[in-house]
Order: C-alpha cells, then sequence, then structure tokens
C-alpha cells in the first residue's frame, strides 16, 4: 500500500508539463549576478573585489556565521561590482556581478562525466566537503547542508531521508534529475549516510513518478541500506515533517527538529549536489530550473549556473507568453510572484512559472462561513481561520498562543477556502511579526 | 404590628453589625492614593490614545504626579494648554514645547511615481510591505493603502485618490503619533510644527543609489548633497544617499529648496515666490 502522512492535505491540479523534456545545460551567460543572500540565515561575506580574476570554482563569498554557506564563483571571469540588484522579494540586495571571459576551471574540480563509486573521504571530510562547496537545501528553503549533517550531542540519527516528492504543481527539477543521473544520487545517497552514520535510507517518491520509482528501485537493488519507497500523491508531502510522518510513521514535535525522531531529510537535488562537491570536488554552481506554464511554447528544465538572469531562461522557452498575469519563483503553492525577469537564478530557484492572467488573480473575498475545511486540510493541525483573524487584529498574543510559528506557508487553506479569502496573506504578517517579537523577548 | 418590628429590628442590627465590619475593613485596607492624580486626569483629553507612550490618560497622570515633574513626560494631544494646569497642580513651573505635526516624507505621487506592478493582495499597508516591493518599484516609498489613515483617531488624516498619498489635516493633527506606528515603511515623521506652519522637509526617505531612486521616482532624493552645501546652518546631513534636515536648527532660509534638483525639499505654507514658479512638488500636498 502506499504510504502518506495522515493529518490535512490537499490535491491540486499536478500541471506536470515539462516532465519528458530532458535537462538541457545551458551556457553560461556573460554577465551573472551572485546574490549574496542565497540561503537561510546569515547572508555570505565577499571576499573578492572589483576588477578580481575569478575562476569558475573559485570562493567568492564565505559563510561565516553558524548557518550560513559559502558561494562560488559559477563562471570564469572579471568581478565587475560589488553592488546590489533586486532579487525576488523586489528588494534591493547586495550582489557580485562578474563579466564571462573564457572557461577556466579552478584547480582539483573533475569536470568528466567519468562516475566515481569509490568514497574514498571519511565521516570528518564529508561534511567539511559540503561546508566548503557551499551546498544547501536544494528543495527550495536553501537550508545550508552542512549544519543538518552536524549531529548534536546526545541525539543520534538512525534514518537518512530522501525527499524526492516534488509535490509542488507544474515542478519537475528533481523528476528530471532522477531519470538522468540516477547513479549518481545513489551514490551521493552512500556519501550522506556515511557522514550520518546511519544504515537505513528511505528514497520518498510520489506516485506519479512511476518512472523515476522504477529506475532507482533497479539501482538501488543492490545496496540493502537503500529503501525505495512510493508515496501517495498529497501535497505538502514534501514538507520535512509531513515526509517523515509519510515514511517511517514518526511525527516531529512543534517547534523542534526532524533529529529530535532520529530523522535527517535531504532533497535529491542535494544528493546529486553532494555528490558532485565530494567525487568531483565541484562546488555547487550550478542547479536544475524548471521554467513551465500553461501557455509556455516550450516547458523546459535547464542545468544553469547560479546567478544567471531569469530572463534569460525565458527567452529559451520562448519568451513571455502573452496574457501573463504573474511570473512565480516556485511553485505555484508556495511559489511567490516577482515583480522583474531582472532577477537571478539563486541556489534556492527550483521553478519559474508564468502563470496566465486567467488563473493567477484573486478570487473574490467573502465572509468566513465558518465550514472549517481549513482546519481539516492544515497538514500541520492548525486553526487557519483563527490565526488569520489573530494577525488581521493584530492580536500576536493569541495567534503566538495558538502555535502561529507552527505554520510552513503551504498554502493548503488559502487554496482550499470556498470563500476566498487570503488566509496565508495573513498568517504570513502573522509569523513575520510573532517571529520579531519572540527573537526580541529572548535578546 | 410585632411581625414588623421585630424585620426592623433584625435587619437594622444586621446591617449595623457589617456596617461596622466595613469601616474596620477600609480603615485597615485603606489606600491611599494621591488626590493629585485626580487632578490631573481632569485636564487630560480622556482619548485614551497612546500617544504618550502609557496605555490611558489615568496611566499617564499617575507616572506624571510620581515623577514629580513632567521633563520626560508630555501629551502630545493636550499639548502646551494642559501643562500649564498640570504644572500648577504638581506646583512646578510649566515648560512648553514646540508643537508638532505628522508629516509624509514621500512625494511619489501617481504622476510622479508611475505604477509599474499591480499588486492585488489585501489592501493593507502592513500585507503589501512584507509580501512584495510595492507598485512603483521603490522599496522604501508610500504603498498608498491607508495603514496611517485607519490608525488615526482624530480625522486628522485622508488619502488623497488624485495623488494615491495619505494628507494630514493639520488643524486636527495632535501629533499623538499612531500613524508614524502605523506605517510599515516609516515615512512619517513628527516635527515641529514650525513658526506660522511653516516647515521645509525632504519628501523622500528612500536610501538607494540617485540612479536608482530616479528611474523609480521624479521627486526622489538622490543624494547628490547639493542641499547639504547649501545650508547656511549646518542642519542637513547626509546618510544613506538621502539628506535629512533637522527641525532645530533649520532656520527656513529655503536656500536647500532652490537647490535641490529633482524637487524632493518640500516647503509647506510659505507665501508664493514672487521671482520664479514655485517648486514642482508644492502644490501636490496641501496641508
Amino acid at each position: 500500500m502506499l504510504k502518506t502522512f495522515k493529518m490535512g492535505g490537499v490535491h491540486p491540479e499536478e500541471c506536470k508539463l515539462s516532465e519528458h523534456s530532458a535537462i538541457e545545460t545551458l551556457e553560461a551567460p556573460d554577465t551573472v549576478y551572485v546574490m549574496l543572500n542565497q540561503n537561510l540565515g546569515a547572508p555570505s561575506v565577499p571576499v573578492v573585489n572589483k576588477g578580481d580574476k575569478v575562476k569558475t570554482g573559485q570562493l567568492i563569498a564565505k559563510g561565516e556565521a553558524f548557518i550560513s554557506a559559502s558561494i562560488h564563483s559559477p563562471v570564469s571571469g572579471t568581478v565587475d561590482k560589488v553592488d546590489s540588484w533586486i532579487d525576488a522579494s523586489g528588494y534591493r540586495k547586495p550582489v557580485i556581478i562578474i563579466k564571462k571571459e573564457g572557461d577556466e576551471w579552478n584547480d582539483g574540480i573533475d569536470t568528466s562525466k567519468e562516475l566515481v563509486k569509490e568514497i574514498k573521504a571519511s565521516k570528518e571530510e564529508i561534511i567539511d566537503i559540503i561546508k566548503n562547496s557551499g551546498i544547501v537545501g536544494l528543495g527550495g528553503a536553501a537550508f545550508p547542508t552542512h549544519v543538518k549533517l552536524m549531529v548534536p550531542q546526545g541525539k543520534k540519527a538512525e534514518h537518512l531521508i530522501i525527499n524526492a516528492v516534488e509535490c509542488e504543481p507544474y515542478l519537475t527539477a528533481d523528476h528530471r534529475l532522477m531519470l538522468e543521473k540516477g547513479e549518481e544520487i545513489i551514490i551521493g545517497v552512500q556519501i550522506l549516510m556515511k557522514a550520518l552514520d546511519v544504515t537505513k535510507a528511505i528514497i520518498g517518491i510520489e506516485n506519479n513518478k512511476p518512472d523515476a520509482i522504477a529506475h532507482l528501485t533497479k539501482l538501488a537493488a543492490s545496496f540493502p541500506g537503500i529503501q525505495v519507497q512510493g508515496l501517495k500523491v498529497k501535497y505538502p508531502q514534501g514538507a520535512e515533517k509531513q515526509l517523515i510522518k509519510a515514511a517511517i510513521n514518526r511525527e516531529v514535535p512543534s517547534g523542534k527538529l526532524p533529529i529530535e525522531v532520529g530523522c535527517v531529510v535531504q532533497n535529491v537535488g542535494t544528493t546529486f549536489a553532494v555528490y558532485e562537491a565530494v567525487q568531483k570536488k565541484k562546488p555547487l554552481i550550478e542547479r536544475v530550473v524548471t521554467v513551465t506554464g500553461k501557455k509556455v511554447s516550450k516547458p523546459s528544465n535547464f542545468m544553469v549556473r547560479i546567478g544567471t538572469p531569469v530572463s534569460v531562461l525565458i527567452d529559451k522557452c520562448g519568451g513571455i507568453p502573452e496574457g501573463t498575469g504573474k511570473m512565480i519563483n516556485g511553485g505555484p503553492m508556495m511559489g511567490k510572484a516577482f515583480t522583474s525577469a531582472e532577477i537571478t537564478v539563486t541556489k534556492g530557484t527550483s521553478g519559474i512559472l508564468l502563470m496566465d492572467e486567467n488563473e493567477s488573480g484573486r478570487v473574490k473575498e467573502h465572509n468566513c462561513i465558518r465550514c472549517a475545511r481549513c482546519t481539516m486540510v492544515c497538514p500541520m493541525g492548525l486553526e487557519p481561520y483563527l490565526l488569520a483573524m489573530a494577525a488581521d487584529t493584530a492580536n500576536w498574543e493569541i495567534a503566538e498562543q495558538h502555535h502561529i510559528m507552527d505554520c510552513m506557508e503551504c498554502g493548503s487553506c488559502h487554496f482550499t477556502c470556498p470563500s476566498g479569502r487570503q488566509l496565508l496573506d495573513s498568517l504570513r504578517l502573522g509569523k513575520n511579526k510573532v517571529g520579531a517579537i519572540m527573537r526580541a523577548r529572548k535578546n | 404590628m410585632s411581625t414588623i418590628l421585630l424585620a426592623v429590628i433584625v435587619l437594622g442590627s444586621v446591617g449595623l453589625v457589617f456596617a461596622i465590619i466595613i469601616y474596620g475593613v477600609d480603615l485597615k485596607f485603606q489606600v491611599i492614593e494621591d488626590p493629585r492624580i485626580d487632578q490631573v486626569v481632569e485636564f487630560l483629553p480622556g482619548a485614551n490614545c497612546g500617544g504618550c507612550g502609557f496605555a490611558g490618560c489615568r496611566n499617564f497622570a499617575e507616572a506624571i504626579v510620581k515623577a514629580g515633574n513632567m521633563d520626560a513626560l508630555f501629551c502630545p494631544v493636550g499639548g502646551n494648554a494642559i501643562v500649564k494646569d498640570i504644572s500648577a497642580v504638581l506646583g512646578i513651573e510649566a515648560v512648553e514645547r514646540a508643537p508638532q505635526v505628522a508629516v509624509i516624507r514621500c512625494n511619489g505621487s501617481l504622476a510622479n511615481a508611475p505604477q509599474k506592478i499591480k499588486y492585488d493582495g489585501v489592501s493593507r499597508c502592513s500585507f503589501a510591505h512584507t509580501l512584495s516591493s510595492g507598485e512603483t518599484g521603490c522599496p522604501n516609498g508610500c504603498l498608498g493603502l491607508g495603514d496611517c489613515v485607519e490608525s488615526c483617531q482624530f480625522d486628522a488624516m485622508y488619502m488623497d485618490k488624485t495623488t494615491g498619498l495619505p494628507v494630514v489635516i493639520e488643524a486636527n493633527c495632535t501629533s499623538c503619533g499612531a500613524c508614524v506606528k502605523s506605517c510599515p515603511r516609516k515615512i512619517i515623521e513628527l516635527r515641529n510644527k514650525g513658526p506660522k506652519s511653516k516647515r521645509i522637509f525632504v519628501s523622500c526617505v528612500n536610501t538607494e543609489k540617485g540612479a536608482i531612486s530616479k528611474k523609480n521616482c521624479a521627486v526622489a532624493c538622490i543624494g547628490c548633497g547639493k542641499c547639504v552645501k547649501a545650508c547656511p546652518h549646518d542642519a542637513i546631513t547626509l546618510v544613506n544617499n538621502l539628506a535629512y534636515i533637522d527641525f532645530e536648527k533649520c532656520k527656513l532660509c529655503r536656500k536647500c529648496v532652490t537647490e535641490c534638483p529633482t524637487g524632493a525639499i518640500l516647503e509647506i505654507n510659505f507665501p508664493a515666490r514672487k521671482t520664479e514658479s514655485a517648486p514642482a512638488g508644492e502644490d501636490q500636498i496641501n496641508q
């Protein structure tokens, strides 16, 4: 029987338009714009100056805080400027602009296509390499991977769970990666197992990707520790806590991390990046991005360098189609609309969705009819209508008491509301304010 | 007859016993409150607006009586009129403060900063600010959704439909500061009203580089520093590509206004200039 999580969840239209288009490697653009706040946590600190020559894969910004990641140059060339550039939120953030010259790679990087099977690095070396390669979670949240691998004292990891769910509609980046880079992913899983000192790894894949399940099951057959688990299609199964519940039926307590129940979850894209970093000495300078939309003439998956302007990707797919209402960074459920195609690909960009204006607009808002559908679909067991009301009336105490900080902004409540209430917006505002209040109290 | 008498005696004696107990308890647990608190409350406006920083007027009165002076305490609504009365109650000398008014430091009207993006979310500034940079592309400018107007308890603000910006009605503004707190972009500032309500201020809070801010808004402060050089009173400072006029130092000479290349500095309630036409921004705001 197919497993899934029990509480809540919705099933939006899947629309995996680009699932049959193979990953196309894009040539690096002439100018790359590498944002300095690519990951969760503190922004990275630049270590290059204007006019410096850099090689592909060379360190250009260092993550100095505990939760931060290093950034490497995605191209070889000259640093043009350390300036500010518009990011997906619409605000300007610090950036390193590099002009491409030639194609010179940093020493030691193996650019061949050859598969390296033997894992020579030790546990500590693996974590060190991952840290120095600037790897972050490629599912979208961009949490630094090495922090997850450093298990705190007194805790023991038992399971490694690989998140290959890709529950967001439209996105197919992970799906294509599994089909095309299956061998590398399996080696990546073994590397992560070694780093965490675990014997069991579960790769969770939703059942709408039967070809990926079959492919990885075949490849993993010779490794008894690695199990491929098909999961029932349900959003938001790709969320860490929901995936743990679905895969091994354990519940992560409120406000705690997965390690509390002996789990570490890594995205399948991250696993591939780990393989490249450990076996090929290649830092995280490129990722797979899906560019899709119902009116896009050629929905595609691209392997692109970090810092490539999104407009380049859109042009490759035939430009912005007429009647596009919104451009979304990520999937339709959790992604955020961005305002300018000048924004660039960051480590957290999993997809670019161009939505038609008929679909992208908001529905008319009516009064809450207390039908409790939002409560039924909330995968975290919250009461979205109550939290939204608390946030609307600036009643932060009520919001905190009812665990607004447990909300992961999956948007299931907003999606399901028959009155078209804009619950997620209120919840985001509430989380923002309550989080600030809680941080202020701690200091 | 005797039944009535009995009832009167029983109830009367019960009442007497309780009266004695209540009197005893009152003596024992008497709360001694400074009578001046009540006197001070009499003079306060009673709006409980929180402009003084306290939860309500009575808390403010308690704080005044406890401190014994009004050095750090001020009721912006009552203003200088009540300072005299309260000072008389406390037996101290009244120190007057310069009256203040809320000033909107953004002139990015629909004409000056054209709309580039359509925001279709919840029609509140606090929401729009967390979700996007706003419709004009200026990350610091007014979002025009009126959180400040909603926060005003004194009917001193309204949204001007033609400019898309809030307007302060000077006569009603009590400088309670509710709008200052409600603005997620920190655009509104309390400034001294100035002699005959004349004031000069930089009507922009954009900290981006000049070339970028100018692209989004015709009347943005571009941080050129011309006003800083022109000011004979050292009242203007330039921090993060943004000029700021210190109202304590400003002598209202208007040299900066003529110098500003973008018209970001506004002069309010001045008589029209004889020699040249008024700067571009002036007719946008009639406070």
